[in-house]
């Protein structure tokens, strides 16, 4: 599978990723590549296996539903972002829906 | 031309669990922002999430109760995207293969008529956090607190053709994940809220329109005026010669519209892939079993009792059983009297869900409880006050007076009903005494009068003489 140049500004904008414009075309040509190596999977006949979701033979582990209060500070988590205020995390105006 | 509305739904409902889905940080709502959030539900780097075996229960709980398959193994995913209040850059949910698939249930249609409505999937996923935008000027604001709580996302298939429809579907949905206890329907919190998407057709067209979604409503009334109006701007469109675009919206309601969302058309490119942090979930037979063994009395089957046990119509069963509270305050009322289901029923139906309405209250709010109301109608019944009287009494419990007491009103204010016939008697004989000229008129054939004696004697008792008796006593001496 070929990716064009288009589809490499496309998986770094959905990654938020910072390319440089010169760099693409050795992007779509490595990425293509990889993609050439995997799809020799395809080639494998599996029409008769079960799909599997994980390489894991254990089971899920699960936990009983008991509440316990975070022990985290919320004033040390606020300090970690770049900035906060009324014990909010602030970021840029985010009005999708106004 | 004849348009056709095709409408599903898509529900996402806050499960009743102490903790969040992945994570032991609470759920309660309402706390200080950013103290509900543990390191797993703020993404810190080397953290793993841990499934809540409740949430699994309930979506279990809710699969058996729509006649849905449950997945012996169902798949968490990643669905990535960029969001302020989605701290790991992606939700868990499920995609592929979702824990409860392809089930139904049955609303009632306006003619009386009972339509199915099926469920394609209902999929365990987590919650984000809250955006705020009002607190800060030129910036939002990011609670956390919601991040990692259990939702159950019910998906309908598009069986839904009209907003009446679609109100009725969600109003049994409602009702019924609250009879589960699974969810605490409280619709302003944000616990039950709904997407729809929407499109229109020729009516007698098999093929599908091209549709809208309306996202995140929470209330009735708005859900069933952003789908009319959102059908009307799709008709007006494809009438004025022009198409519909396949985009999501937003219902604003002190407008009466629906805006196009601001969205980045790669936006829909979620890229989910299989969680590589959890396993797959397995469900089995027993578990499935014990569950099923435990769920409680269905709305459905507890009409039906309804109907059968206390021989009350339909359309009451249906009332009484809106909500489990409700069916509950019945219950115990009729329990608290003798013999006299109907009545409760009406008394519950009428003065009691009149003043409750009134006053904006749900039933588990009702300044009289079920217990005093029984006490009320077995007054009734013993034919100690008249039904005209027990509204009186009903007032003044309701109001506070004698800590709601029947009894206590009754004999306070003296409304004890007048059974004792000479008293009624004396009273009869007095009216007519009064009354010449419609005396004379009576016997001369108008007959209507009647009526007007016995008002004229209910009212010199003050209401409290028995009205069997007033009528007998009135038809002898009338006549002589």
């Amino acid at each position: 599978m070929e990716l064009t140049a288009t589809d490499v500004s496309k998986i770094a904008y959905l990654a938020r990723l910072a390319i440089q414009e010169d760099n693409i075309p050795q992007y779509a040509d490595n990425l293509s590549k990889i993609l050439e190596f995997v799809t020799q999977l395809n080639s494998v006949d599996t029409d008769a296996v079960e799909p599997m979701f994980h390489s894991g033979h254990i089971e899920l582990r699960q936990r009983a539903d008991e509440a316990k209060q975070p022990s985290n500070s919320r004033d040390k988590i606020l300090a970690l972002a770049p900035d906060a205020a009324a014990g909010l995390f602030v970021v840029p105006q985010v009005i999708e829906d106004k | 031309m004849q348009w056709e509305t095709v409408i599903g739904l898509e529900v996402h409902i806050q499960l009743l669990t102490q903790s969040k889905i992945f994570s032991s940080a609470p759920t309660r709502y309402g706390a200080e922002p950013n103290t509900q959030a543990n390191l797993i539900d703020l993404g810190m780097p080397g953290v793993l999430p841990v499934l809540n075996a409740e949430a699994v229960n309930m979506a279990i709980k809710f699969g058996l109760a729509v006649d849905a398959n449950i997945a012996p193994r169902s798949v968490f995913e990643r669905k990535n995207y960029f969001y302020p209040d989605l701290p790991k850059g992606y939700q868990i949910s499920q995609y592929q293969i979702p824990v409860v698939g392809n089930g139904h249930i049955d609303i009632q249609l306006e003619d009386g008529e009972v339509k199915r409505i099926g469920i394609t999937r209902a999929h365990l996923e987590e919650d984000a956090g809250k955006s705020l935008h009002e607190d800060i000027a030129d910036k939002s604001g990011i609670d956390l607190n919601r991040a990692g709580t259990p939702l159950l996302e019910i998906v309908s298939e598009p069986d839904l053709r009209s907003a009446k429809e679609a109100i009725a579907y969600l109003k049994v949905l409602h009702a019924l994940v609250r009879y589960l206890d699974i969810c605490d329907g409280n619709m302003q919190e944000g616990s039950f809220r709904c997407d729809a998407n929407i499109s229109v057709r020729p009516q007698g067209q098999t093929e599908l329109g091209t549709r809208t979604e309306i996202k995140n409503m929470n209330s009735f009334r708005y859900i069933e005026r952003a789908i009319n109006y959102e059908a009307d701007r799709q008709i007006a469109l494809i009438e004025s010669g022009k198409q519909v675009q396949q985009q999501t919206r937003l219902y604003d309601p002190s407008n009466n519209e629906t805006r196009p969302m601001r969205t980045k058309e790669e936006a829909n490119d979620y890229r989910y892939f299989p969680d590589p942090d959890l396993l797959p979930l397995t469900v089995t037979q027993d578990q499935i079993d014990t569950i099923r063994a435990v769920l409680p009395e269905l709305p459905k089957q507890k009409r039906q009792r309804f109907q059968e046990q206390y021989q009350l119509p339909e359309y009451d069963a249906r009332v009484l059983t809106a909500t489990r509270e409700l069916a509950e305050y019945f219950e115990t009322a009729v329990k608290h009297t003798q013999g006299t289901p109907k009545l409760v029923a009406n008394w519950v139906m009428g003065d009691l869900a009149s003043a409750l309405n009134k006053a904006a209250l749900d039933i588990t709010q009702s300044p009289v409880s079920a217990e005093q109301l029984a006490s009320l109608i077995t007054r009734i019944s013993d034919n100690t006050i008249s039904g005209k009287i027990a509204k009186t009494v009903f007032e003044a419990m309701w109001a506070g007076e004698d800590n709601a007491d029947p009894d206590a009103i009754i004999a306070n204010r003296g409304l004890q009903q007048v059974t004792d016939s000479s008293t009624i008697e004396a009273i009869v004989d007095e009216v007519i005494a009064n009354n010449p000229t419609q005396l004379e008129q009576y016997r001369s054939g108008k007959d209507k009068l009647f009526g007007y004696f016995v008002g004229q004697v209910m009212k010199a008792s003050q209401g409290k003489a028995n009205p069997q008796q007033v009528n007998e006593l009135l038809q002898a001496k009338l006549k002589a």
